[in-house]
């Protein structure tokens, strides 16, 4: 890689390349639009907020990424997602707050950030093992519904609050922001927090202002999605294919198939883990509320309508989904009341109590939801395979260029 | 491995004891004995629901028999998972094609060396110099393989839109890409016409030589005949015959259950 760098040639060859990948040109584009999004938010609106909402739809995508293991690599539909999200942020919330001084222990912890992000990883995974290991021997449909199951447990147990660790439906709140280590903290920084002055950007990890979080959630999805991608194309990405395709035939290869499908439940988990402390930091508040059904059923949504199995298709569902739910609808009825002013609709604004008609801003607001399903009926409707479907084999026409003999597959990339 | 091999040929590699298996009230394989001898070409053959698939599936760990012993290489391997049979050395074929469809052919027989992979997941993620060495050595034995059943144009192809020929090659190059001592073949050559039934025996021929035992189920007794050198014939789950072609051909039970009781 660093060879292929420092050559001038090899990589004018390297960039030829890519620029013929889609998916390349794709991870470009999402790219340089990262980069650029922060400034350009903040001199258009003259604030951050736009950029903290984009940091928080990289969470979405972290998501998105690790399901994309267990529902598009291996196969395994998995509707209790969110429960490994609140099994990360709840890890980080109890190790870096003081919740746990009210709790049996009596004694606040509080470890870093970095470790943390590790051990919320660490956590995840190894539950998304103890729950496989018994239930993977399920298929399909059944194991959905266990997964339904354990997806509705876990967010219970943390609202009960056994023995008083979790704070149950109070929350956990006041949870500590990351700060750069040590050994990264230079002059430039004051104080604690690490402040770096990039312009008009303010680097600094405060829930006032957002950026610092935004640059460690793109370096955070550039990291996983190498990793994901490195993944995909091992023996164990293929095995995954494999098991997917036609389970009996693998396990007749020598495909362990329990083992296999217990790895990619536990990688999916890990990335949610990574997702949800994450989440944590950012929100400083982790309640039970946040890790309900809805999250779960979202992040697949993003998964299906991004294209399953393929990682840029992935990224581009989540941002979509997280764009329409999050930004789209709930601007909805606000714009729909600017234009009814502007139209001259404005007899429709205020409620009217005779013909029980709400106005029309919260007329709109409950109509959200149904707007919503009608934009993904619409989406599955005109492009099943998802925005951007899965390639199966780009890797081989990629290292020899041989097209001539491969015939289009129109049922590639649906599910 | 294949020099070691030879030198035993003749050796019992695969050893059946009374293996019966029961679905229920159905009994699918009754109290079948017998031996694979190494560096041979050995047959199963029988009516249609004669229960051979079946003894195969009890074979490779599909599901265990109600009752017998199953012993590979003097090993018991009875009940063994089937990935762990595959492991040890026994790599099978499907009646009904199951390659992976949706993988390219490379991917397949990729695939098919997945049990003598030693990367770990650490290497998988990292894609380490080791991880990357090793899938090289895979994609290049997965060409050869390809390229020894003869279907190497199609590496790049989804599986599904292979020729129907090519797909009954590419299982046996998945098979053969486990590195096993003993392949199962289930009907290789259903739906073949006479010329390509003559170029799967040479292939299976071919296999023999690289000293790899070869059992197969067939349903078309000529085919049989000129490439096996022993044959088993099982009528309703009982074994009714056993010996060289010749001896079973005119056994008058193999023929009855062929043919039919005269009247």
């Amino acid at each position: 890689m660093i060879a292929t760098l420092r050559d001038p040639k090899r990589l004018r060859a390297k960039l030829r390349q890519w620029s013929r990948d889609p998916y390349m040109v794709v991870y470009g584009v999402l790219f340089v639009a990262a980069v650029i999004f922060p400034p350009l938010a903040s001199f258009a609106t003259g604030t951050s907020t736009l950029t903290g909402l984009a940091a928080d739809a990289g969470v979405w995508v972290l998501l998105a990424i690790g399901l994309n293991v267990v529902v598009g690599f291996a196969g395994l539909l998995d509707l209790g997602y969110a429960a490994f999200f609140a099994i990360g942020a709840y890890t980080y919330a109890l190790l870096a707050s003081a919740q746990l001084r009210s709790s049996p222990l009596h004694q606040a912890v509080h470890l870093p950030f970095w470790v943390l992000l590790f051990l919320a990883m660490f956590v995840a995974a190894s539950a998304g093992a103890i729950l496989g290991a018994p239930t993977l021997r399920l298929r399909g449909d059944y194991l959905a519904i266990v997964t339904l199951g354990f997806g509705e447990i876990v967010p219970r147990v943390f609202r009960n609050d056994p023995g008083h660790w979790t704070g149950g439906i109070n929350a956990i709140g006041g949870i500590d922001q990351p700060t750069i280590p040590v050994c990264l903290d230079g002059p430039w920084s004051q104080g604690d927090d690490f402040k770096l002055q990039f312009g008009a950007v303010n680097c600094s990890f405060s829930l006032s202002d957002p950026t610092a979080y935004y640059v460690l959630m793109v370096i955070l999805i550039i990291a996983c999605v190498i990793l994901v991608t490195n993944l995909q194309i091992s023996r164990l990405g293929r095995a995954w294919a494999a098991v997917r395709e036609d389970e009996v035939a693998a396990a007749a290869m020598g495909v362990n198939t329990r083992n296999i499908k217990l790895l990619a439940f536990g990688i999916g988990a890990a990335f949610s883990g990574f997702g949800g402390a994450y989440y944590g930091a950012k929100l400083s508040l982790v309640s039970p509320d946040n890790f309900d059904f809805t999250v779960s059923i979202t992040v697949l949504v993003m998964v299906v309508l991004g294209g399953m199995g393929n990682i840029p298709g992935v990224i581009l569902g989540a941002l979509a989904v997280y764009f329409l739910e999050f930004k789209f609808l709930t601007d909805l009825p606000r714009n729909a009341a600017a234009l009814a002013n502007q139209v001259g609709l404005q007899g429709l604004l205020a409620p009217n109590a005779a013909t029980s008609w709400p106005g029309l801003e919260d007329f709109v607001g409950r109509l959200n939801f149904l707007v919503l399903g009608l934009i993904l009926v619409l989406m599955m409707l005109l492009r099943p395979q998802g925005i951007l479907p899965s390639r199966v084999r780009a890797q081989e026409l990629k290292a020899e260029g041989a097209a001539d003999d491969t015939v289009f597959d129109a049922r590639a990339g649906q599910t | 491995m294949s020099a070691q091999e030879s030198e035993r040929a003749g050796e019992t590699i695969l050893d059946l004891e009374g293996v019966t298996k029961r679905f229920l009230g159905l009994v699918a394989v009754d109290n079948v004995s017998f031996e694979v001898k190494r560096g041979e070409v050995f047959a199963l053959i029988g009516p249609n629901g004669a229960g051979k698939t079946t003894l195969f599936n009890c074979i490779t760990g599909m599901f265990p028999p109600s009752e017998g012993r199953v012993s590979f290489d003097g090993r018991d391997i009875t009940g063994y998972k089937p990935h762990r049979v595959a492991f040890l050395g026994i790599a099978r074929t499907f009646q009904n094609i199951r390659v992976f469809d949706y993988m390219s052919a490379l991917d397949n027989v990729r695939l098919g060396q997945h049990s003598r992979m030693h990367a770990q997941i650490w290497d998988a993620i990292l894609k380490t110099p080791k991880a990357r060495r090793e899938e090289a050595e895979v994609t290049e034995r997965a060409h050869e393989l390809l390229r020894f059943v003869g279907i190497e144009r199609y590496a790049n192809s989804f599986a599904r839109n292979l020729p129907y020929g090519a797909q009954r090659r590419l299982e046996i190059a998945r098979a053969l890409a486990t590195t096993p001592r003993l392949l199962l073949l289930d009907e290789p050559a259903a739906g073949f016409n006479p010329q390509e039934k003559v170029e799967l025996m040479k292939l299976v021929e071919k296999i023999r030589a690289q000293d790899v035992t070869v059992f197969l189920i067939e349903h078309d007794m000529r085919v049989v005949m000129g490439a096996s050198s022993r044959i088993v014939v099982l009528d309703h789950g009982i074994k009714i015959a056993e010996g060289t072609p010749q001896e079973v051909r005119s056994d008058a039970k193999v023929i009855e259950a062929y043919l039919g009781k005269s009247a």
